[in-house]
């Protein structure tokens, strides 16, 4: 090789006057960074991930991680990623694949958003004293009711109601199949959304029978491959979702490499051990929006109209227009994803340049709906970077009725975001299905971390909503007067349709 | 046996269906539709080995989609998708069907007399005991069992110029085999397929679905016995291994 062998990512070092040599960082990299020689603990730092695992467990604090050791000369354009980058391709000729969501430096517009709080002229409202209405419904708004006035002097509902999802927070946990991530981190999600009133996605993998105590808090996936899905599935979910794109990597389908396809895995997707799962690009039968409304009624048809179906795509430049023919082809929900969403696996350019964020479609996509008077028709769902409780208020503000959140769920679980989950090889047992890396996760610890996650942003919310006088999320829904942008340009804040902070 | 019939004549998909799944329910096994013109979705998602199904007429797209078990007889054509994501079951259609039949199906039968559309069985899978089978009296148009993962696609191009019109014949095909009655130009197969001669194993099975093609269709057996066929495969069962570096 004419390019040489490039630095080490991470440099790991050892502070062996602290190190009891417990070997405990041997046992849990899973790269194989660390070996004992003699009374030392040794390391190979080329291998390291960074993914924090054997710091978390050392007992002395004697490791110690360094990103970026050896510098290049400093050059604004010749970047160290755009370096390397050539060097892979290089030497390989190949598709650069990477991990977890976009890793470009992009202002991030949430963080351009700041929120309202009432003073004297309105008074805030106390979360502690006053009840604040957080749930909230996923599907299709009649748009209008029918009464009947009964003999007695009730009412009867005479119009005939779409099934809806009700949530008990407007949080819920994305798709993320059995095979990407392991049954345990599947099941501790599970647990946490059961118990919280709130739903989870399967991803693109089937339903594992373990995950069926939980099935009314699932929403069960069908996506190009159509793995793992037949009617059985389909009636297991609490609803349905369409997958067509992804933030991560719009416009491509998915492959999950035939390694990660063990027994269990290959009996949940109903596909042969070992062999690739390759989901193409496009649903072969769905080339047009006749088509995804054919697809979105045959799914209703097959399960006798009684589970709502969402349509997932990725934000991109016409999500608006798209959006608006999801919503007129049956679906009960539209699942926005950001540019900024998480995967295990995608190739760098497209997880990196393709698509828009996800600020900026939600109110494109809202915007739209509404003024075409079919905002009724679908639920939003916004995905795809979303951080924290103020990402999460942002969003509905925008235009969301409820987001879902991903990586932020593995964070909750101990993912140090470090992006190598296509290795399969995770020390935390999240991207992995080596069983001795799974049982890392013991499902009813980790379901209390994920409960608590979600527990914390809802408090936040709730204390965000009081503090702004809102007392329902029906308020804070679409209400773009509660939010000003800070530091951003004129055009942006159209498309946002917010105003400029001190207007 | 006892024979419901329901008259389709400017009845909607869904009450239809509603119709189909309640007869089920009180437990009749065979039901016949007449009038059938453009319903979508007949037989989705429906369960029973024990169930046949005669559709007289022209059904709409996504004909049993999901379908677990029945038979399906259509005396007529078909549009788009019929046996679509199909876990088991038999679809006999006595015409022509539209793009993308036998789409992502995962086990069971579909013959179809004639001929089908563009992107037939793509990626049909098989798994366990399920293997999804596909056979085509007549022609074929481009892309037919592109991804496919499993599973056997026959087609037989009787009385056509040619069994497969167009090109994209299996590409990205991982797993499963395509037979086609004739020798297929090299130029037609897609990314990632292979022709090979069929082996003594490969024609036991092949005549196995000829029988059964010639008994649902009344075809002389002989005419398609005598034929030379041609096999697909995948040139390797992992398409995409060497596509990828990491990061
Ligand atoms: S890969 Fe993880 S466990 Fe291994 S040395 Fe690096 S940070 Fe530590
Ligand atoms: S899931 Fe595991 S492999 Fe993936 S980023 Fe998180 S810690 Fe790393």
């Amino acid at each position: 090789m004419s390019t040489g062998a490039t630095p080490s990512k991470y440099r790991i070092k050892v502070d062996h006057d602290q190190c009891m040599l417990c070997e405990r960082c041997i046992d849990n990299c899973s790269y194989g960074v660390f070996r004992r020689e003699g009374q030392k603990i040794a390391v190979d730092s080329h291998k390291c991930t960074a993914c924090h695992r054997c710091i978390a467990m050392c007992p002395r604090d004697a490791i110690e991680l360094e990103e970026k050791p050896n510098d290049y000369r400093s050059h604004p354009v010749w970047t160290r990623e755009a370096r390397e980058a050539i060097y892979k391709q290089a030497n390989s000729g190949q598709i650069i694949l990477s991990g977890m969501g976009n890793a470009l430096d992009y202002p991030i517009i949430f963080d351009r958003l700041v929120l309202d709080a009432c003073q004297v002229t309105n008074p805030s409202i106390d979360p502690l004293r006053e009840p604040m209405e957080l749930r909230t419904y996923l599907g299709k708004k009649p748009r209008q009711i029918v009464l009947d006035r009964t003999k007695k002097g009730d009412y009867d509902l005479k119009t005939k109601l779409s099934p809806n999802l009700m949530l008990e927070t407007p949080v819920m946990i994305g798709h993320m199949s059995y095979g990407a991530i392991s049954l345990n981190a599947q099941l501790s999600m599970a647990k946490a959304v059961s118990e919280l009133g709130t739903f989870m996605g399967t991803g693109e993998g089937g339903l594992h029978k373990d995950l069926y105590p939980y099935q009314n808090h699932m929403i069960v996936q069908v996506a190009s491959g159509r793995f793992g899905v037949d009617i059985n599935y389909l009636e297991r979910g609490s609803a349905i979702e369409i997958k067509i794109g992804q933030g991560a990597k719009p416009g491509i389908g998915g492959h999950l490499p035939g390694e990660k396809v063990e027994e269990d895995v290959s009996k949940t997707r109903m596909i042969p051990l070992h062999s690739d799962a390759i989901s193409p690009a496009p649903h072969h039968d769905i080339y047009s929006i006749e088509d995804l409304a054919q697809l979105v009624r045959s799914l209703k048809e097959a399960t006798e109209w009684k589970k709502p179906v969402f349509v997932k795509i990725a934000a991109v430049h016409n999500v608006a227009a798209i959006a608006a023919g999801i919503a007129r082809s049956s679906a009960d929900a539209v699942v926005i994803d950001g540019f900024r969403g998480g995967t295990g696996a995608a190739p760098r350019v497209f997880r990196d340049h393709v698509g828009i964020p996800i600020e900026a479609a939600i109110a494109a996509v809202d915007e739209k709906l509404r003024h075409q008077g079919i905002r009724n028709e679908v639920s939003l769902i916004a995905s795809g970077g979303i951080r924290d409780s103020a990402d999460l208020t942002k969003a509905i503000a925008l235009g969301a009725d409820a987001v879902y959140i991903g990586t932020a769920a593995l964070i909750a679980m101990g993912c140090r975001v470090c992006g190598s989950c296509y290795r399969g090889l995770c020390p935390w047992g999240i991207a992995t299905q080596r069983p001795e890396l799974v049982s890392r996760i013991n499902p009813d610890e980790a379901s209390k971390n994920v409960a608590n996650l979600i527990k914390g942003w809802t408090l936040e919310l709730a204390e965000l909503m009081g503090a702004a006088g809102i007392n329902s999320l029906e308020s804070l829904r679409g209400n773009r007067d509660r939010l000003r942008g800070y530091m951003l340009d004129e055009e942006m804040m159209k498309v946002l349709d917010v105003k400029m902070i001190g207007a | 046996m006892e024979t419901i019939t329901i008259d389709a004549a400017n009845l909607h998909y869904t009450p239809l269906n509603i119709k189909i799944r309640e007869l089920i329910r009180q437990g009749k096994k065979r039901i016949v539709l007449n009038n059938i013109c453009g319903q979508r979705f007949i037989g989705n998602g429906i369960r029973g080995d024990d169930i046949e199904i005669v559709i007289n007429g022209v059904p709409g797209g996504d004909l049993g989609m999901f379908m677990s078990g029945p038979t399906l007889i259509v005396h007529g054509n078909c549009d788009h998708a019929p046996g679509n994501t199909m876990d088991s079951g038999k679809i006999v259609i006595h015409g022509s069907a539209g793009d993308a039949t036998a789409h992502s199906m995962r086990g069971g039968e579909v013959f179809v007399r004639d001929d089908i559309g563009y992107r037939g069985g793509i990626h049909m899978k098989e798994y366990h005991g399920k293997r999804p089978v596909l056979v085509v009296g007549g022609k074929a148009g481009s892309f037919i069992g592109e991804y496919m993962a499993g599973g056997l696609l026959i087609v037989l191009g009787i009385d056509r110029n040619t069994p497969v019109r167009g090109k994209g014949i299996g590409s990205g095909i991982h797993g499963g085999k395509i037979i086609i009655r004739g020798d297929v130009d090299e130029n037609l197969l897609g990314i990632g397929a292979k022709k090979e001669p069929l082996s003594g194993e490969d024609m036991e099975d092949l005549e196995k679905y000829l029988k059964e093609y010639c008994r649902l269709f009344e075809h002389d057996f002989e005419d398609l016995s005598g034929s030379f066929y041609t096999k697909i495969i995948p040139a390797s069962s992992r398409p995409f291994a060497g596509k990828y570096c990491w990061e």
